[in-house]
């Protein structure tokens, strides 16, 4: 029995969290770490553990990986999730850098002051609106295909369908322009990895609320005023 | 019709650099159109050339690649830099991100007030000489090759060898308790692709100064 990926993190989506997504895609069940106290982080510290002193950390295939594009595009790569060639890993690596930009704007969300979670909200629904959703909108409509790329099942649906829960977390109606996204979150949800994913009891975390706020500051030693991008 | 790689950015390093450098480590011929106001920038909207509005821009293999990191890895994975394997090309890439979280220190630096310049800098120097350049420091020494992964040439050598010119331009000093890094930073600087980069007259831009971040603000201001 292969031993299973273990992710060393907080209780949170942070950036761990399109890690979660891709493994859970892609069928593998993983083991979780959470860091609760800055005692477990300078243990793993002072064990080496980190290459660069930062989570997330992913132990898997006798490496510890660090780096969450690294870990990713491993994922992906391993797991058949990265198209056929070259160019289809292209088009996908171009694809996740858009929804990644999207989802970098909400995940210091939480850790903003009331005021400028706000605004930082507006902007959200402002790009995702304008800027990234019209371009998986057309490539859907253009190809007229039930996946991003190749015509395959990839990281840049797991990627996209992750960003559009978040977004609509933000604004519930934030898809009503948008027909074949519509389409496309009932398609992918629909995938029996991901129907699990998305059900009660998955290792998908909830909303970051205060107490992860408190945790990650807590960790590691965060205590200075985050501002909206 | 070239069919060189053709780069659209600014007149200057910004995210565009760290390409340059790998093409020209590739030893790959380039063309640069460089953005001037904000109406060429426009226009590239309006004609469909940005995927997501925003440079870098490079046209290469009959695509319009945008998002950096995705044109390099094409990039590497075209011109056989990075790693032989899954899991040389998993090293490579975290190295390439741990430096790419330091240049983006640096990249951010021209467009910081005044009043928190000197912040910044300290920021920077204690993240390359505390966290970063040990961890490649120690990895040139544990395996005594020339290169960073696989014992062969690859994108994370030329990263880093970025990295510590760009860090050096800001501390001078900085390579002082690293002499794996002073090695490693000469050997580079000897392949014959890298050596003629770094050399006047190459496509490499010098580092941004008030006009640059004036050209940023003007072509890209709301």
């Amino acid at each position: 029995m292969c031993p299973k990926p273990k992710l060393y993190y907080f209780d949170g989506r942070g950036k761990m969290e399109s890690i979660r997504w891709l493994l859970a895609a892609a069928g593998v069940e993983f083991e979780e770490e959470f860091l609760e106290t800055r005692d477990q982080y300078e243990k793993l510290l002072q064990g080496g553990s980190l290459l660069f002193q930062q989570v997330p950390m992913v132990e898997m295939d006798g490496m510890r990986m660090v780096q969450t594009r690294a870990i990713l595009s491993y994922i992906a790569a391993k797991y058949n999730l990265y198209g056929k060639d070259l160019k289809e890993r292209a088009l996908i690596d171009m694809y996740v850098g858009g929804t990644d930009d999207l989802m970098g704007l909400i995940l210091m969300f939480p850790f903003l002051s009331a005021e400028d979670k706000e605004k930082q909200r507006a902007l959200i629904v402002q790009k995702a609106t304008s800027r990234y959703f019209p371009v998986y909108e057309k490539v859907l409509k253009d190809h007229g295909q039930d996946f991003l790329v190749g015509n395959n099942f990839s990281w840049a649906d797991v990627h996209l369908l992750e960003a559009i829960l978040m977004v609509e977390e933000k604004k519930s109606d934030v898809l009503s322009g948008f027909p074949q996204l519509q389409a496309f979150k009932a398609r992918i949800s629909s995938i029996p990895a991901i129907k699990k994913f998305l059900e009660p009891g998955s290792q998908r975390k909830p909303v970051p609320d205060d107490k992860f706020v408190e945790t990650v500051r807590r960790v590691l030693c965060m205590y200075y005023d985050v501002k909206a991008n | 019709m070239s069919g060189k790689p053709r780069l659209t950015y600014l007149n200057g390093r910004g995210r565009m650099e760290s390409i340059r450098w790998l093409l020209a480590a590739a030893g790959v011929e380039f063309e640069e159109v460089y953005l001037e106001t904000k109406e060429q920038y426009e226009k590239l909207i309006k004609d469909g050339f940005l995927l997501f509005q925003q440079v870098p821009l490079v046209e290469i293999d009959g695509m319009k690649m945008v998002q950096t990191r995705a044109i390099m890895s094409y990039i590497a994975g075209k011109y056989n830099l990075h790693g032989k394997d899954l899991k040389e090309r998993a090293l490579i890439d975290m190295y390439v991100e741990g430096i790419s979280d330091l240049m983006q220190m640096i990249l951010m630096f021209p467009f910081s007030p005044p009043d928190a310049k000197e912040k910044n800098l300290e920021s920077i120097k204690e993240r390359a000489t505390n966290r970063y350049f040990p961890v490649f420091e120690k990895v040139l020494k544990q395996h005594g090759q020339d290169f960073l992964v696989g014992n062969k040439f690859s994108w994370a050598d030329v990263q880093l060898m970025e990295a510590i010119l760009a860090v050096e331009e800001k501390v001078p000093a900085v390579l002082s308790g690293f002499p794996q890094l002073q090695v490693f930073k000469t050997k580079m600087s000897n392949m014959p692709t890298i050596k003629k980069f770094l050399q006047p007259g190459s496509p490499r831009k010098p580092p941004p100064d008030a006009h640059y971040v004036e050209t940023v603000l003007k072509v890209f201001k709301k």
